[in-house]
């Protein structure tokens, strides 16, 4: 299936929750995952691989496409989601997840499932694989654009500022880099952990474009940010959006306890009973 | 012997040039050593490949491991102790668990680095860089080697690690030796003892051969310039031949070509073994032959372990 496609604002809402289905049933099925840092960043996700990255699920290698590439790789439940859920793959394979002989590896594996860009899951890497695909196609004067989703754990190894750095350096402005900015990670709030506020100043320092988007499930909001950011030229591209981690899980929400661990069958059962309201509430929208 | 002396870096320079006027595809980055390196005559033949990263090896490695993923083929060159130790998990994790085609020079390698002493005298890439799934590692004998190992990289789809040193070193190979990754070279031909080198210490094996040779003892002298994939079966055929192996290396032992060659031997062919190399200390300021001299890793060191290993064997 080729991308991207126009989609209504109700099927928006319905496919954000289908990958909170899958990201609950994933993690739960494994016994172990990332719940978290995954349903933070599935308004990103759905707004992106359906409205703006120009991809072909039936053709993943074809050398049009666009490249996405995820800096967060812990968060494989909503990578997969997506990934299946876009027709890269059967999404039956997801409760395959973790387990052994699966495509579906703990952090992503280069080479599977379909969709896959690059390997991930030691941060900070992947901001400069994006710079080096970034830089790669704009060398070969090629027009695709280069998309990569960090977090701030991200942002806290060093490696990332040089990748930052050196991106600004050789004006990539066909790279878009998102920062699902939830503020916890596995100790903490980030900033008693080891602080990265102000987000937007030190990239602006770095001769960044800076796209703030205040609230980071807000569909348009992001949808606009991204448009905005491919008018941009002369300089890379940041998208800080604004999330709450464990987002639409209403006991996951802002709980540090939910980087890392899987739900329980009872916190399951819950998990989806919320999901089943959001779905019928917006069912019932026109 | 006296022998031409020349530098493998320029090996390495000349043979990306070389390769960049065929190949498109071909680009190079330097983490502001391209003066050094010499990468600098890349830069100034083709200046739209090459990428100066700034003193930045971690974001290097990737970057280079991103534009190999548009089809390019990225020749990472800086100081051997920064690319393989400091970018060791990008180069891991990145580059040889995707299996990215992304080449390494790792210049100033080895002990011979001189005056700028331990924190420039790269001593343990062939250890850190070995231990990776998918890394094949060279350690070419001098400038023509060097040059044929550049070229043979590009042949290979994944990491390559080449490692050659600062100084001017002794020609022991020339541009028509053949040369195949993983196939060692067997430069002098003997009965008695073999000694198994890479790198720059080749030419102290032969020179040592050639002392020994005068003692009425036949050596014979392999050149091991791929350390991995190691060929095993060459150093069975000489282990077999000679019943006792001396290695010589400009590198740690603990890890190292000797390590690798006593990999296979103990459990394929178990010879009597001894070993020079650097012995678990780092090095210092000082000339280059003066540290090799004082580290003990030359031809009288490889002198004297032949003696010694072939009196193990009685």
């Amino acid at each position: 299936m080729k991308y991207p496609i126009k989609i209504t604002p109700k099927e928006r809402l319905l496919k954000a929750i289908r990958m909170r289905r899958d990201i609950v049933e994933m993690t739960a099925a494994a016994g172990s995952g990332h719940p978290g840092g995954s349903l933070s960043a599935v308004e990103i996700l759905v707004t992106l691989f359906n409205e703006f990255l120009v991809i072909d699920t039936d053709k993943p290698d074809w050398e049009g496409r666009d490249r996405m590439i995820f800096c967060k790789c812990h968060i494989t439940p909503a990578i997969y989601s997506i990934l299946a859920r876009v027709g890269y793959f059967d999404p039956t394979k997801l409760m395959t997840f973790r387990k052994l002989g699966s495509e579906l590896q703990g952090h992503p594996y280069r080479f599977y499932p379909k969709g896959i860009e690059m390997s991930g899951g030691s941060l900070g890497q992947n901001i400069s694989i994006t710079t080096g695909m970034a830089l790669g196609l704009k060398t070969q004067g090629k027009p695709n654009r280069v998309y990569g989703l960090s977090s701030e754990g991200d942002l806290q190894e060093g490696q990332s500022w040089e990748a930052i750095m050196s991106a600004a350096h050789y004006k990539l402005d066909n790279l878009i880099l998102f920062v699902d900015y939830n503020k916890l990670q596995i100790d903490g709030n980030v900033e008693d952990v080891m602080g990265v506020h102000p987000l937007d100043e030190k990239f602006k320092s770095f001769n960044w474009h800076v796209i703030e988007v205040k609230n980071g499930h807000d569909f348009d909001e992001i949808h606009n940010a991204i448009a905005k950011a491919l008018t941009n030229k002369g300089r890379p591209t940041v998208i800080i959006c604004d999330t709450v981690k464990g987002k639409g899980i209403s006991f996951m929400e802002n709980q540090v306890g939910w980087h890392g661990r899987a739900p329980n069958k009872d916190e399951l059962a819950i998990a989806t009973k919320e999901l089943d309201e959001q779905e019928a509430k917006v069912n019932s929208m026109k | 012997m006296a022998r031409e002396m020349l530098l493998s870096r320029q090996g390495w320079a000349d043979t990306l040039i070389e390769l960049g006027e065929k190949d498109p595809r071909i680009v190079v980055l330097d983490a502001d050593l391209a003066k050094s390196t010499l990468t600098c005559q890349f830069k100034d033949k083709f200046p739209k490949r090459f990428f100066d990263m700034g003193i930045a090896e971690q974001n290097m490695v990737n970057v280079a491991g991103g534009l190999s993923l548009t089809g390019l083929i990225p020749f990472v060159t800086t100081y051997g102790v920064f690319v393989s130790g400091r970018a060791w998990e990008q180069i891991r994790t990145s580059i040889c668990y995707g299996n990215l085609n992304v080449k390494f020079g790792g210049a100033h390698g080895g002990i011979s680095v001189g005056p700028d002493g331990a924190t420039h005298q790269a001593l343990e890439e062939i250890t850190i860089m070995r231990v990776l799934p998918g890394m094949t590692v060279i350690v070419p004998a001098d400038f023509y080697e060097t040059k044929k190992a550049v070229r043979a990289a590009v042949e290979i789809n994944g990491p390559v690690y080449i490692r050659f040193g600062r100084e001017k070193t002794p020609v022991v190979t020339t541009s028509e030796t053949p040369f195949v990754v993983g196939k060692a070279i067997t430069m002098k031909e003997g009965k008695d003892v073999s000694i198994i080198a890479c790198g720059p210490m080749v030419a102290e094996a032969l020179d040592a051969a050639e002392e020994l040779d005068k003692k009425g003892i036949s050596a014979e002298v392999v050149n091991l310039h791929t350390i991995k994939p190691i060929d095993k079966e060459a150093l069975v055929a000489t282990a077999k031949k000679t019943g006792c192996v001396v290695t010589a290396e400009e590198h740690q032992l603990a890890g190292g070509m000797g390590s690798a060659v006593a990999e296979v031997l103990a459990q394929n062919f178990p010879v009597p073994m001894e070993m020079v190399g650097i012995n678990d200390t780092f090095g210092e300021s000082g000339q280059p032959r003066e540290l090799m001299e004082k580290y003990g890793i030359t031809s009288k060191q490889i002198f004297e372990k032949a003696l010694k290993v072939i009196e193990r064997k009685k």
